[in-house]
């Protein structure tokens, strides 16, 4: 154990003697996601660095307090990147945030999620053990798969002291492409698209306007695009928009005083919400955004009702719940696997759900 | 605290099920099964007894073959209240004993439930029962142009429940990924009767990735009863590099050296002399019989890129020194090129009378280091071993050969087998790719794993299955097993399990 490793065991030890919750924070840029923040704030940024890269491998091990946005360059260094392009929402994210929040970016629906490029974890309970769980290959299926179960769990199982993540070569060539379409005719479009052998590697749908973004070996991306037509955007601004997209800065993700932005993942195909509000879809139909002021129990009924669910992404009474209740069954599951981790309630409690 | 004091009671110690009455087992299970689907004669359990590791036999108390989701939670509420462990079974192909019966335990088999329930091909999904074949699937999807990406070589045979419970791959799973990557949802039935959905139609869920955790969960934490999988199209064109080497430790170099020019084939798959000897006797493949080892490179998508990539592949093998490169001219070439790869292990069984089939994976950068290591092991355990690799993503399958009629070479198989996968372990890496842990590896995983590690993982199938009695003694070993095997994680200097008696 590092000296770090040391020191928190002994704190999150005498905190679960105490039942004193912690608040656990990377970056600060998530602070936003989630239920409100309880407890005695640990800053998680000082165990930060890289501890393997081996690009050979594709694999990269970091400490949970590095900085995204150094690992981003040291990928980029070597031509690779996370291909689930997680977003930062602030210059501060650190790696062990961004895998505790489990988001992923534009690129979701076509390269995987954040948990599908999860290797392994080395984490700090609320018994203050640590443990490993997966490790640094490919392929591993000793022991049950704690290492995605972690991801997106918002720190409320145990502080990521390390993550190893699977990283990918960049692709070579990338275009955007813009054509004009209704809601229903972009819906119906993408998941056309989706069945075809073709490098789409984003969608984006707002105000009438479908982007398509294509990206892989030059040759694939220029055929693509000529089979396509549509308008191409120039390299700068279609860079600038899918970090727009990736980082919530566009406008249509705006909130007014009072809003609510929902995010609601749904079965691709699942047709045009039919609610008032400014609408993004991205995740070739299956991500939608909906930023309004509209009833949550509106908003939760019509998810169900299209077999996804919703989660009230920025603002809201946050106390009431941001996460789509548990049917009953894995709500006992969630509890007695929160016990398992973190048998005091220590950490982050109310951040996922406000029983734990 | 309850119950997290169970959890560790039965994470200690082997559960002891010896008052299991097996009279009681099937006057209960006969009330709510129909005729014909309860069997408890000798003779009719013979076919059960293993799955595809056949070195690990047992004859469960009764089989059960229930064709409706209501029967399985009528099975597993009798089970629940009479306390009897409950082994699933899907088509048995497993090789870590996974599906092993247990003495006083009902064996689950799920062969009836083998409908497609759904296919839409807009979605990109189907829904289907757990019995149904993982072929089965794609040529349900093939009028589509789509199909089902993880493609095990058991792939006529496996059940995709099975595959859900092991996490199965692929030769193309380094491009298109592994079952947990290929997953939306599935439905199973816990120990306690209760109906759980876990993942949707969407791409992701509220809460914790129960989804993930089930996925390779070997039959520990519920019984499936529906999948829904994604599918996805089917490229353009694929083909085939064959490189020929006249060094194992080079043709490994040559793995590593494709990665890093950053290219992702379809697949990558590596195997040794005695491996390509062994097949092509059988399959005819046309493979170099001369080279030391060959790597089969496939390469999909449009024309263009395929082209393109086959270019920079074919760049990197030279400077690699491979002896000799071809390229699938026509689908039927490449066919036979991977005909002989998906036939290594019937080859196997063709040369030998027995085969054991190891399951490690390693960072590709200590392939020479192992294959090195695997030709001394011959020489110390007097067996023979061919080599089969999923080389891009470090995944071994040793195929060690044996004859059960000899004495000891069993034994001696399972000691070869042993010391590869500790070896795995050593490199960094683990001591199961695919195939999970099983019974086989249940040893092995003491060495992978710390105590408290261990304990975190009874605690963790506590949450889904509080008495223990899905598929009990396997997966996961109890700490008196660790304590007793004697060759766990030795870290710096600490005693392992030094709460544990010892004998
Ligand atoms: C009293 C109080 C006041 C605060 N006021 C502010 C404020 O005014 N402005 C502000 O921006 N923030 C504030 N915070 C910070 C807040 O704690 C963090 O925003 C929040 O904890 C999320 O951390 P993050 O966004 O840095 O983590 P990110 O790096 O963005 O991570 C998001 C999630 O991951 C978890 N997490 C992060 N690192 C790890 C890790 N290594 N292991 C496990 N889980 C991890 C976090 O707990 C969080 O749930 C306040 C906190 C407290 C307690
Ligand atoms: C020739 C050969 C080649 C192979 N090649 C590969 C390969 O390339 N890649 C690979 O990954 N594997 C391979 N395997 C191993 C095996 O085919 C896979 O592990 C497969 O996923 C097992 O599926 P099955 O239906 O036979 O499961 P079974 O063997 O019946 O069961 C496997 C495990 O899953 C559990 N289980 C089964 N069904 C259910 C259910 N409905 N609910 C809950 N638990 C369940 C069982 O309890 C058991 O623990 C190969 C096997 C053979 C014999």
């Amino acid at each position: 154990m590092t000296t770090i490793e040391k020191e928190w065991a002994e704190r999150v030890r005498a905190a679960a003697a105490a039942r004193t919750p912690l608040c656990l924070r990377g970056g600060g840029s998530k602070g936003f996601y989630g239920g409100p923040l309880a407890g005695e704030p640990f800053e998680l940024c000082a165990n930060r660095g890289v501890v393997a890269h081996e690009p050979t491998e594709l694999v990269v091990t970091v400490r949970g307090g590095t900085p995204l946005a150094e690992l981003e360059e040291l990928l980029a260094e070597k031509g690779q990147y996370l291909a689930f392009e997680p977003p930062h929402f602030g210059p501060g994210a650190t790696v062990g945030g961004c895998v505790a929040s489990g988001l992923s970016g534009p690129r979701r629906a076509n390269a995987g999620a954040l948990r599908d490029f999860m290797l392994g974890i080395k984490l700090l309970d609320g018994r203050g053990e640590v443990l490993r769980f997966g490790g640094q290959v490919m392929k591993n299926v000793a022991g049950y798969d704690l290492s995605r179960l972690v991801a997106g769990s918002l720190g409320t199982l145990g502080i990521l002291l390390e993550v190893s993540l699977k990283v990918l070569p960049r692709p070579v060539a990338e275009a955007t492409l813009r054509f004009e379409l209704d809601e229903a005719s972009a819906l119906r479009r993408v998941n056309e698209l989706g069945g075809q052998p073709l490098p789409v590697s984003a969608t984006l749908w707002q105000d009438g306007v479908l982007h398509l973004r294509l990206s892989g070996a030059e040759a694939a991306v220029q055929a693509a695009g000529a089979r396509l037509g549509g308008e191409a955007l120039a390299p700068a601004a279609a860079q600038a928009l899918w970090t727009a997209v990736r980082e919530q800065t566009l406008p249509g993700f705006a909130v007014e005083e009072g809003g609510v932005l929902w995010r609601l993942s749904l079965p691709s195909t699942a047709p045009a919400l039919g609610l008032p509000g400014r609408q993004l879809v991205e995740w070739g139909g299956a991500q939608r955004w909906l930023a309004g002021a509209v009833e949550a129990q509106a908003v939760r009924a019509r998810a169900t009702e299209l077999g996804g669910h919703a989660v009230a992404f920025r603002g809201g009474d946050r106390a009431a719940g941001v996460f789509q209740p548990l049917a009953a069954p894995l709500a006992v599951v969630h509890r007695r696997l929160k016990q398992a981790f973190d048998p005091a309630g220590i950490f982050n409690p109310g951040r996922l759900y406000p029983e734990f | 605290m309850m119950l997290e004091n169970e959890a560790l009671a039965f994470g200690e110690t082997e559960g002891d099920f010896s008052a299991v009455d097996k009279a009681r087992v099937v006057e209960a299970l006969g009330k709510v099964l129909p005729p014909g689907t309860l069997m408890y004669d000798a003779e009719d359990l013979r076919p059960y007894e293993c799955d595809g590791l056949a070195a690990y036999r047992a004859l469960p108390l009764v089989v059960a073959l229930p064709t409706t989701e209501e029967q399985v939670v009528a099975v597993l509420r009798i089970c629940h209240e009479l306390g009897v462990p409950v082994v699933a079974r899907g088509a048995g192909t497993g090789l870590s004993g996974g599906a092993l019966p247990h003495t006083r335990g009902v064996l689950l088999s799920l062969a009836r439930f083998n409908r497609i329930l759904k296919l839409d091909p807009l979605a990109r999904t189907a829904v289907a029962q757990p019995g149904v074949r993982n072929l089965a699937i794609s040529e349900a999807a093939a009028p589509y142009g789509l199909y089902y990406a993880p493609d095990p070589s058991s792939q006529i045979a496996c059940s995709i429940g099975g595959n859900v419970s092991e996490n199965a791959g692929g030769v193309h799973c380094l491009k298109y990924g592994l079952t947990v990557h290929n997953l939306l949802r599935v439905r199973g039935v816990t120990i306690e009767g209760e109906i759980v959905e876990i993942g949707s139609g969407a791409l992701d869920s509220p809460g914790y990735d129960l989804l993930a955790l089930v996925t390779g969960s070997e039959g520990m934490l519920v019984v499936l009863t529906e999948v829904t999988v994604k599918l996805v199209p089917k490229p353009q064109l694929a083909q085939c590099v064959l490189a020929a080497f006249d060094d194992v430790v080079r043709a490994g170099e040559a793995v590593a050296k494709i990665i890093a020019a950053g290219i992702i084939p379809a697949g990558l798959e590596m195997m040794d002399q005695p491996a390509t000897a062994a097949v092509e006797e059988f399959v005819r493949a046309g493979y170099p019989l001369d080279a030391k080892a060959i790597l089969l490179c496939e390469s999909d998508g449009t024309p263009e890129e395929v082209a393109e990539e086959i270019a920079r592949v074919r760049a990197v093998l030279e400077e690699s020194g491979a002896t000799e490169i071809r390229v699938s001219r026509d689908e039927a070439e490449r066919l036979r090129f991977w005909a002989g790869r998906k036939a290594a292990f019937p080859a196997a069984g063709r040369i030998s009378p027995d085969y054991y089939c190891m399951d490690g994976t390693i960072p590709r950068k200590r392939l020479g280091e192992m294959l090195t290591a695997i030709q001394d092991m011959e020489g110390k355990y007097g067996l023979r071993c061919m080599n089969v690799f999923h080389a891009g993503d470090g995944n071994l399958h040793p195929l060690i050969l044996f004859d059960a009629n000899q004495p000891d070479e069993l034994e001696r198989a399972e000691e070869f087998g042993a010391e590869i996968l500790e070896l795995s372990v050593a490199l960094g890496g683990t001591i199961t790719g695919e195939h999970g842990v099983g019974l086989e590896k249940i040893n092995q995983m003491c060495a992978q794993f710390t105590t408290a590690e261990v304990r975190q993982f009874f605690r963790v199938k506590a949450a889904f299955d509080p008495p223990g009695l899905l598929n009990p003694g396997k997966a996961i070993p109890t700490l008196n097993r660790c304590a007793e095997y004697g060759r766990m994680r030795v870290s710096k200097g600490h005693v392992p399990y030094p709460d544990i008696p010892r004998f």
